[in-house]
């Protein structure tokens, strides 16, 4: 095995420390070192999203990311969302209520692209939307209940923070993601 | 698959950085935001013995507005994502925004870097095309060819001369073909500077991708000031993107649009007659499983033709 470095970082706001070798993934750190199985790895060439991950607040394929790179950054997963047992986030209750899954295997993925831009733009446009999401695939939804979830989302976000602005019409027939 | 074994380093001094570049002796690969780097180690076709990392330096995260000539700066550890959200690229840089717009999607961005594109040089990116439109001078770094301490000295607390060396290249002599630059192996690509547009000077983007944030088929910048500037620069149709020098000509000799009246219309018919043609003359695209040779060649025509078209309405 080659040299291994120490890294320190934050995971769903827990310090953690580690010995990695440089060619770890994030993702695989993620997986197998901070046993957080709830980010999933697809394509591990950066084009599938499943492996998305918040990295100091930005979304980032944590498959295209080594786990030194992150050495002092706060990351977040899909676990970070809601506690197990508590109540689902805004994003995963919308996601149960409106189909915005199948098989569930981009779905972390979605979710986490999804509250990264909720909280730079708490009522996206439809362009805006769809740009977010245009870098995850879903192999079975057909993207239309993904795209009514986040609007959802929207509301009850907005709704939680008092905001009181209506959200935007459903883009359920918006084209092409 | 996994990527193969690295060194890795994540100097905090540039001066370091550059050594340690030098050092690795060809084997050794700068990381920026491993967007296109660690896709290629993951599947074994890059398999670097070293990487050197920049995200530690300070002095590359440079992002601001030249005073003495407007030019944007951007240091080596600008991501595409800072770029878009700069009120001073909105603002002073329209076509910067819309072009980096279409690189990949908001997750890629968000690591993905401009000097990282501009020095990875896909055919098909974004980046390097935006910089001929935009007549952008790279910035190339290296440390010193020798480390040489004084006979004798003992004080080796300074290893890292401070004389670094640096060349500026005009974006054109910077690219050189598919994924090749003038960058040599030791050498960064340190900044990159994007002199404002000529006033009054219309500018439009135009790609066609398979889908939202695909690299594009083909891809056309205009820049036109009638009868005073202009560029016409092609991606996705060559080795590499270019300026179309008998289009840029024949847009020169074009009168201002509101010279004569309907010197205007007379102008985009020419434009729809001869550029095609012209265009065709001069691109080299190839062929694969997303489109033939020939539909590029016809693509790029065409949006050469809009693109124009929307400079020129863009046009003061
Ligand atoms: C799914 C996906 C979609 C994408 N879509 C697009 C797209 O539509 N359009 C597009 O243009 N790009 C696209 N990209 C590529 C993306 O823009 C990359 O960020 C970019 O090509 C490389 O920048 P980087 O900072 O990530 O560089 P890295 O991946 O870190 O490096 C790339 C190469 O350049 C070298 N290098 C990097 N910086 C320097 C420097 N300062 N000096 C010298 N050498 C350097 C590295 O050693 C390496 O060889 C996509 C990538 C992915 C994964
Ligand atoms: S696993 Fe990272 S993008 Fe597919
Ligand atoms: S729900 Fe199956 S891939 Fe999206």
């Amino acid at each position: 095995m080659s040299e291994q470095l120490p890294i320190r970082l934050t995971v769903n706001g827990a310090e953690l420390s580690a010995e990695v070798e440089p060619r770890l993934l994030l993702s695989d750190f993620i997986r197998h070192r901070a046993g957080l199985t709830g980010t999933h790895v697809g394509c591990e060439h950066g084009v599938c999203g499943a492996c998305t991950v918040l990295v100091d607040g930005e979304p980032q394929r944590s498959c295209l990311v080594f786990a030194v790179q992150a050495d002092g950054a706060e990351v977040e997963t899909v676990e970070g969302l809601a506690a197990p047992g508590a109540e689902l986030h805004a994003l995963q209750q919308a996601f149960h209520e409106e189909h915005g899954m199948q098989c569930g295997f981009c779905t972390s993925g979605f979710l986490m692209t999804s509250a990264a831009l909720l909280r730079e733009h708490p009522h996206p446009s439809d362009a805006q939307l769809l740009d977010a999401i245009s870098g995850n695939l879903c192999r079975c939804t057909g993207y239309q209940n993904i795209i009514r979830a986040v609007r959802s989302a929207e509301a009850k976000l907005a709704a939680q923070a008092g905001d009181g602005t209506p959200a935007a019409a459903p883009a359920g027939d918006a084209d092409g993601a | 698959m996994k990527p193969a074994q690295f060194a890795y380093h994540a100097p905090t001094r540039l001066e370091e950085l550059l050594q340690l570049l030098a050092d690795g002796a060809g084997e050794a690969r700068v990381l920026a935001g491993g967007q296109s780097l660690v896709p290629m180690m993951n599947f074994r076709l890059a398999t670097p013995e070293t990487l050197v990392d920049l995200r530690r330096v300070q002095a590359l995260r440079e992002l601001s507005v030249r005073a003495a000539d407007g030019a944007l700066l951007v240091g080596a550890g600008v991501t595409q994502a800072r770029l878009l959200r700069e009120p001073a690229v909105q603002a002073g840089f329209p076509l910067l925004a819309a072009g980096v717009a279409h690189v990949g999607h908001p997750q890629i961005r968000s690591r993905g870097t401009v000097c990282g594109s501009l020095a990875h040089s896909d055919p098909t990116a974004e980046l390097p095309a935006l910089a001929l439109a935009h007549d952008a001078r790279m910035t190339i770094a290296r440390a010193p060819r020798r480390r040489e301490f004084p006979p004798g000295s003992t004080n080796r607390t300074q290893p890292w001369n401070s004389q670094s060396e640096r060349r500026e290249l005009a974006a054109d002599d910077f690219l050189v073909s598919y994924y090749e630059t003038a960058v040599e192996p030791g050498e960064l690509l340190e900044q990159v500077a994007f002199p404002p547009l000529p006033d009054g000077a219309g500018w439009s983007f135009r790609e066609l991708a398979r889908r939202h944030g695909d690299f594009a088929l083909a891809g056309a910048i205009a820049v036109v000031a009638p009868g005073r500037h202009a560029r016409l620069v092609l991606f996705g149709v060559g080795d590499r993107a270019r300026r179309i020098a008998s289009v840029e000509e024949l847009l020169l000799r074009a009168p201002a649009a509101d010279a004569v009246p309907g010197d205007a219309a007379a102008l985009l018919e020419q434009i729809r007659t001869q550029v095609p043609a012209l265009v065709a003359a001069a691109v080299n695209p190839s062929g694969d499983v997303h489109a033939s040779a020939d539909y590029r060649r016809e693509l790029a025509g065409t949006l050469a033709v809009t693109a124009i078209a929307e400079a020129l309405e863009r046009a003061r």
